[in-house]
């Protein structure tokens, strides 16, 4: 993995958003959150940056990185899909909207489409089990969404109805 | 009825829940609507105050709407209703009939959800002030005895006696293990060293379970209190609150719950001017279930990955950075301070004889009335299901019953007058675990059902040990196979014996229990096993490649429901016209079959290769 040059622009922001923490292995995990939820995923800059600050080798801050669901290495799309996956929502067919939702936008979950829009993520229960099946769409909750009503939330976020020719990445 | 309400002298509240579920049906609109309608109105003299709730845990019928004092609850309250609400209601005292619930079994409209079968057979200890009390309000909570058995323990008790008073009232830990929680709390003030821990679990991560999640949004200062008095019994003088990231109104809440303790003189140094001084940082989670098992969740406030680690020593003794921690989960916690305030003996009245006091589970799946449910120890599966939770959705028949999550197991009709406590789900082949109870119904195929959770756990095993990572592989793989229709019958025995390897030999719990859903399912549903096996046929139309469905023309109507419903256009049909479903089109997601009020889809064989 290269450290893309258009990192470097935004290096300072990094530096601030990670000094807002004691340079200490704790502040590890809290760091890492504020990073990728201000640009959606960590820039390996941050990453090398981060290391410094805490004192915790770059393997390290990787092996976090990964091991952890919710941080990612490539960016993720401006609109993040996520339908729960939870029993409640499985038992009622959580399945079928992800297959919904790969025909209308092209990807499969874990995938961002190539114009950087739309991701698509499954997420293991949201807790919000009596509106099953439940999806998220960045932070607004979608209960009891049949995979007819799909191409109304897509279209809310811009997108078109079936036929997005867009291929994951 | 009282239709009129006396003016003047009591205070009109309205309360509106905004836990997870609420705010999702829209609950933030009806509180912003009653708001600006009530700033319509100031000639009015008694002005009534819209406050936000927690989750009510009522959440099938949200946005829920409440007025104090004549405990009036309005369901599915939208928007629009926010006029009504103000105009008739609150001024003129009439009740909004079409707002309010209505009991399926009697016909009748109620006023109060107290009043109904699913609030009326509870007992609420955890969950005493959820609903009631605004969760950003520290003087909400400070009405309803909050801080009061702090008080009692720094000015009456000394520390063994909270640890006395907890042990006496056979507290056992709430987040699955069951562990007494006045034992726990003895090691780690006889552990040696000035520097101990606490920590509060709120790494909620079983699906189908919610029960901290609403505690953690509806009441942080009970479970601030309760780590207040764990940290005064064991000597603590520093305590972490460890919460899911993707529970943001929780975070959000308990972030302010710890400020207002801060400022209230509850936290921090010299807490109500005694010698004893602690404080609690919130640390967000990474997202990994493992993290819910204690050594994998100190790992990762420690910065590093979550994995386990062996358990020779006890966290008790050497837990966060190497010192005596005690952990404990967010339920638990919460019944810290009514176990304290009330004593031992009114806690353990509660419960049965091993297992004392109450337990809150969260009711969902194929059940009409989904929610959270707390009811004493010992209550059968029959009355939650039947009584509170209002029997199987669409009146189908009930299946079994998946409770304790990916580390549970599934029970079947026959046990249903099981009595519900830690030691009768073990033996059933099932746990506790944190509370999760999902219906099934005879939609749902048990072997798809044992699939997910494997499949579940294969993404959550962090690869540590052996046997959990190559065990649940294997499962998977073979069960898998088994949905596809390519199972072999000496598959059964092989996954059985995977199985009692990984109970045997894998490191943490969450490998050793991992393989609950395959034994459980295939202690109770061999048969559907075999019927996928041997016949190729999934009973319950779920598993795609061993199902067809196809219209009986005798019994469909016309109606057009599953026309609508079909995302893959395979159905057709017109209005009052037989309709059919075109085989090559058809993607078997079975909606069709689920919508159909009429029984009119019916599951058809699929030729499948042979074995």
């Amino acid at each position: 993995m290269q450290i893309d040059v258009n990192e470097y622009k935004h290096e300072n922001e990094y530096k601030e958003l990670i000094e807002n923490y004691a340079g200490k292995p704790e502040s590890l995990l809290a760091i890492m959150q504020d990073i990728q939820k201000q640009y959606n995923y960590l820039p390996r800059l941050a990453i090398s940056l981060i290391s410094r600050h805490v004192g915790i080798p770059v393997s390290r801050v990787y092996a976090m990185a990964s091991f952890y669901k919710a941080f990612s290495l490539t960016p993720k799309g401006r609109f993040v899909f996520r339908v729960c996956d939870g029993t409640a929502c499985h038992i009622k067919n959580s399945e079928t909207l992800l297959d919904q939702l790969q025909k209308s936008l092209g990807i499969k979950p874990g995938e961002t489409t190539t114009d950087g829009m739309y991701s698509v993520e499954t997420v293991n229960c949201l807790g919000a089990c009596a509106l099953a099946p439940v999806m998220v769409v960045n932070g607004k909750v979608y209960g009891k969404v049949s995979p007819g009503d799909l191409e109304g939330i897509i279209k809310e976020y811009g997108g078109q109805n079936h036929g997005y020719d867009n291929q994951g990445s | 009825m009282d239709m009129i309400i006396k003016a003047h002298d009591d205070r009109q509240t309205i309360l509106v829940c905004c836990g997870t579920g609420c705010t999702a049906n829209g609950a933030r609109d009806v509180f912003n609507a009653l708001q600006s309608k009530l700033k319509d109105h100031p000639d009015i003299e008694v002005l009534p105050v819209v406050k936000a709730t927690g989750c009510n845990g009522w959440c099938e019928k949200g946005p829920l709407v409440r007025i104090i004092p004549r405990d009036i609850t309005y369901c599915s309250v939208k928007a629009q209703d926010a006029d009504e609400i103000v105009d008739k209601t609150l001024l003129e005292g009439i009740l909004i009939k079409r707002l309010l619930y209505r009991d399926p079994v009697s016909k009748e409209h109620l006023a109060s959800h107290h009043l109904t079968d699913f609030y009326r057979k509870q007992h609420k200890i955890a969950l005493r002030n959820i609903g009631e009390i605004d969760p950003a309000q520290i003087s909400d909570y400070l009405e309803r005895e909050g801080y009061q058995a702090l008080k009692k323990a720094l000015q009456k008790m000394d520390s063994q006696e909270v640890i006395d008073t907890v042990k006496a009232a056979g507290l056992r830990g709430r987040g699955g293990g069951g562990f007494p929680a006045g034992n726990k709390w003895q090691a780690c003030r006889n552990a040696s060293g000035q520097e101990k821990y606490i920590i509060c679990n709120g790494d909620e991560g079983d699906p189908g379970a919610f029960m901290d999640r609403s505690i953690m949004e509806g009441d942080p200062h009970t479970v601030i209190e309760g780590m207040i008095l764990g940290a005064y019994a064991v000597g603590a003088s520093h305590g972490y609150i460890y919460v899911r990231d993707e529970y943001d109104l929780a975070v959000q809440n308990l972030g302010q719950a710890i400020k207002d303790a801060h400022s209230h003189g509850y936290l921090g140094n010299r807490i109500m001017d005694s010698d004893f001084s602690f404080d609690i940082e919130l640390v967000r989670g990474g997202g990994a279930f493992v993290c819910g098992e204690e050594t994998a969740l100190m790992a990762s406030i420690e910065g590093r990955t979550g994995e386990p680690r062996d358990k020779y020593v006890y966290p008790t003794e050497k837990g966060l950075w190497g010192k005596p921690t005690v952990i404990n989960n967010v339920e638990t916690w919460a019944n810290i301070p009514v176990i304290i305030l009330h004593g031992a003996e009114a806690f353990a009245a509660v419960g049965t004889e091993n297992s004392k006091g109450t337990k809150v589970f969260s009711l969902v799946g194929k059940v009409v009335n989904t929610g959270l449910v707390e009811v004493p120890m010992g209550t059968t599966l029959r009355e939650i299901i039947y009584e509170i939770g209002g029997g199987v959705l669409k009146k189908r028949s009930f299946k079994a019953v998946q409770t304790g999550g990916p580390s549970g197991g599934c029970i079947p009709a026959s046990l249903l007058d099981l009595p519900v406590d830690f030691d009768s789900l073990t033996e059933a082949g099932s746990m506790m675990g944190s509370g999760g109870l999902i219906v099934m119904d005879d939609h749902t195929c048990m072997v798809e059902v044992a699939r997910y959770y494997v499949n579940f756990l294969a993404g959550e095993s962090c690869g540590k040990c052996t046997p959990c990572r190559e065990g649940i592989r294997a499962l998977l793989e073979i069960l898998t196979d088994i949905c596809n229709g390519q199972g072999r019958m000496e598959d059964l025995q092989l996954m059985e014996d995977i199985c009692l390897t990984m109970q045997e030999a894998s490191l943490c719990a969450l490998g050793r229990t991992a393989p609950n859903p395959v034994l459980s399912t295939l202690r109770y549903f061999r048969d559907e096993y075999i019927e996928h096996i041997k016949n190729h046929y999934c009973p319950a139309g779920v598993c795609r490649e061993l199902t067809t469905f196809y219209i009986d023309p005798e019994k469909c109507t016309g109606c057009t429901l599953c026309v609508k419903q079909c995302s893959a256009d395979a159905i057709k049909g017109e209005k009052k016209q037989v309709h059919t479903i075109n085989e090559s089109e058809c993607i078997r997601c079975g909606e069709c079959y689920r919508v159909c009020a009429f029984d009119a889809v019916q599951l058809g064989r699929r030729d499948h290769h042979e074995n």
